[in-house]
Parts: C-alpha cells; structure tokens; sequence
C-alpha cells in the first residue's frame, strides 16, 4: 500500500516543531508500524536527509518503549497493543497517517517522536518499591498466605509497562492510571502494605510536582492502555491517598 | 491532612463531595416543584416552609450557594491547571475513540449550567431575598393567598424562558450523565455495585432533568 505520513519534526528540545509530509510506497499490510518507519527512515537516510527518531526497542510489546500518537490515538486505532505490536492492515492504501509524538509539558520532546519520560521514573522513585532486607535471611515469599484474588489483582496492575500512553490520551495530561497501578501493585499485597501510606502520598506528590494534570475520570487512558489497567486502580489510588492523609 | 487542596486527588474529591451534596439538592428541589403539578396549595405550604424555616434559611442556604460557588470556582481552576499539563496540542486527536463526549466537555456543560443558575437567581432567588429580607415580609402572602404557586406559573408564561430553561436542564443532563459515575469514581468507589450504580446514574441524569423539563412545559401550557 501507498500512505502519505504526516509526521511531527522537531530538531531538538529547544527546537520549535512542525508537522512535515512524507510518502512511503509498497508497504506490506504484514508489517508492524515501526517497521514501516524503518522503511521510511530508509528512504530518508537514502536521500541524504535525517531519519525519523522515535522511540523503541523490544518490539514484542513488553518494554513500553515505543509511544506515538497515530491519527490522534495512543499507539494508534487498535486496542490492547503498543505502536510495535500495530500492524499496517489497520490502514488502507492512500490512507494519511498523522504520527505525533506524546503531548505533555512533563514529557518534554527530545527530538521529533522521542519524549522524556523520566517524570516516571521519578515517581516510581518516590516510593514505587517495598524495603526488604535482602541479606540472606529474607522470608520465602510463598510463605506469606495471599489470596487469589489479592494476587491476581495485582499482577493485572503490575503489568503496567509504564508506556506513558495514558498520559498520551487523556485530556487532562493525567498519570493516574500509571500511578494507580505502580500504588495498587504493592497496597494489595502483604509485603506493600507496610509502606502502603507512605507510598501513596510521595507517589502523588511527586506525580503533582511533575505536573500531571487532575484526572476527571474521562476513561480514554484504560481505552487506549496496551495492558488493560483498569479505572479500579485509579479508584484504589484515591481510597489509599484519602485513607493517608486522613488519618495523617 | 492539611494542605489536601493542594493535590490532584484531593481536589478530585473535593469536586466529589460538592457534587454528591448538589445532586441531593437537585433531588429535592425536583420533588418540590414536581407538587406544583399535582397541587398548588401542598406547593404553597411546603414553599413557605422552606422558604420561612430557619434550619433551611439560615444552614442549609449558605451550605448550598458556598457548595454551588465552590464546585464552579474548582471546575474552573482545575480546567485551567489541566489546560497547563499540555503545552502543546496535538495537530490530530481522536477524542471520540475512547471517551464519551459528556465527559471531554464537562467544562461547557458546566459553564451552560452557571449561565442558567445566573438567570434562575435573578427569576426568582433574589425577588424572594428581595422580598423577605429587604421589604421584611415574611408572611409569603400576596392578596390574601401564599404568592408561591402564582410566581412560578407567571414566570413560565414567557417562551424564551421556558426555552432558555429547557436548553439548561439539557446540559445538566448532559453533565450529569458523566457526573453521577464519575463522583463515585472520584471517592474511590468503584467495585462490584459500579456497573449497577452506573446505570442508575444514567437513569438519574435523564429522569431528573427531563422532569424539570417537564414542569416547566406543564405549566406554560396550562395556564
């Protein structure tokens, strides 16, 4: 198939961007988007122009890399994938593809679809972790008695490959959905629950601080989340952070 | 504890609460009008109850407009500090993929409902303010008779603002229909009753204002 790409060019963080033109031809409908990126990166480097940077790595959809906005969507039309896993059968021939790069002042662009996501690094920082002692004399973790539900609840947020899509798609800039899973992951389990208060009040401090904005529980960030990280965890989120700062 | 306002959840459960207490409002003062429809002297006698009853004057009057001020005040400030968290828009976005149109445009809703608040205070709110408190009757008589069943059906004679009340009461249906879920959402309420309380919010956000239309349309025609 034949696609005229709108793509977002930015030479640089201080750079000021825009939106520039490009045709790609014989594109296979087997082949995953970034794939098809390649080929156009090809053809730049062949023509003596700077390929397109984007972002990526595992390809397989497990490392959260890879994060363009495709025709207005977080990893494009389809659901439950990430921009490596999209495949060009979702479009057609002469289609015209609009790929830009995540759009929040926390994640600044680097260079033309790369964006900064340390903001979660850092909130992951601020208390996305449980303290063991890991000096030899730690409890098997299968000793400690966790219902199925408990822990099937918790991988299902633990599957959070913190993409940055949710942010991407909500209209408000907001981490909660990536927040609420990072929280939920460890307040519903035994070994999280130690720290579970602390947890949650320097997770959304931090998250405030980076200049997220509020959540008004549109829903497009569990639309549009690779993993299907459910509202619930926002929901749990709020009941943590209430229940902290509550009881101070 | 202090400083909850300060935090994005904080907020959200801030604009929750003033929520839950207007949406409790809205029911009653629904449930007042609609007796208008059945009978003006019921109307008339719980009227002047609310209206001369000081727990209702004095409490819960200042309780309602500092919940009204306040839930506008915040919906505007987090419009604006979300408005901050992206400095850039993007030049395609498909919002109608994954979110309902309600929800994207609470903001406009919102703002079409203060316009309409506006217009209903000067309507009737602040003749009634005018009248107790400034010309100090306080006897809610006009001619011998309870003045309140009259008022509303003399206001709703006038097309223009049965229209401009009937365009209101589609946009707080519309503010609602996202509004009810989301307040539980806000307060960490989401679990097994979600999807039945869901429902019953929908059933709400089109009931209760369809019912205000209603009334409205009642009596322009039948007076």
């Amino acid at each position: 198939m034949n696609l005229t790409l709108k793509i977002w060019r930015q030479k640089d963080s201080k750079a000021k961007g825009q939106m520039v033109d490009y045709k790609v031809t014989d594109i296979s409908e087997h082949m995953s988007f970034l794939e098809m990126m390649d080929v156009l990166n090809e053809q730049l480097v062949n023509s003596g122009e700077e390929p397109v940077a984007f972002d990526h790595d595992c390809r397989e959809g497990i490392c959260g890399m890879c994060s363009m906005h495709i025709n207005g969507e977080a990893h494009g039309p389809d659901r439950g994938i990430t921009t490596c896993q999209l495949h060009m059968r979702m479009f057609k021939d002469g289609d015209t593809i609009t790929i830009e790069p995540w759009r929040a002042t926390a994640f600044p662009v680097i260079k033309d679809l790369v964006v900064d996501r340390t903001a979660f690094e850092r909130i992951q920082q601020a208390g996305g972790y449980i303290s063991v002692n890991t000096s030899g004399n730690t409890q098997d973790a299968n000793s400690i008695p966790i219902s199925k539900h408990a822990a099937d609840e918790a991988m299902d947020a633990a599957t959070c490959i913190g993409c940055g899509a949710c942010v991407a798609s909500c209209k408000n800039s907001s981490a909660m959905l990536f927040v609420g899973a990072k929280v939920s992951q460890y307040a519903l389990l035994p070994q999280g629950q130690v720290e579970a208060a602390d947890r949650v009040r320097n997770m959304v401090e931090q998250m405030d601080k980076e200049g997220f904005g509020n959540c008004t529980n549109t829903g497009a960030c569990e639309v549009e989340c690779p993993k299907g990280i459910s509202l619930e965890n926002i929901a749990r989120m709020n009941r943590e952070y209430l229940a902290a700062t509550f009881k101070g | 504890m202090s400083g909850i306002l300060n935090s994005t959840i904080g907020r959200k459960f801030a604009m929750a609460l003033s929520a839950f207490f207007l949406m409790i409002f809205l029911l009653q003062h629904f449930a007042i009008n609609l007796l208008s429809v059945f009978s003006a002297d019921t109307f008339n006698d719980v009227s002047h109850f609310m209206g001369t009853f000081w727990v209702i004057q004095y409490v819960m009057q200042p309780v309602l407009i500092f919940g009204v001020i306040f839930h506008f005040i915040m919906g505007f400030v987090l419009e604006i500090k979300n408005n901050k968290a992206r400095n850039i828009s993007y030049a395609k976005n498909n919002g109608s993929a994954n979110s309902t149109w309600m929800s994207r445009n609470m903001i406009w809703s919102g703002a079409a409902i203060l316009a309409f608040i506006v217009l209903h205070f000067i309507d009737f709110w602040i003749p009634e303010i005018n009248t107790k408190y400034i010309v100090g009757d306080m006897s809610g008589l006009h001619n011998g008779e309870y003045r309140y069943f009259h008022e509303l059906v003399e206001k709703f004679q006038n097309p223009l603002r049965v229209a401009a009340y009937v365009i209101a009461f589609v946009f707080l249906a519309l503010h609602l229909l996202h509004g009810f879920s989301s307040a539980f959402q806000s307060v960490g309420a989401n679990n097994k009753y979600t999807k039945g309380l869901k429902g019953f919010g929908k059933a709400y956000a089109i009931i209760i204002p369809l019912g205000f239309i209603f009334i409205a349309l009642f009596h322009h025609f039948n007076h």
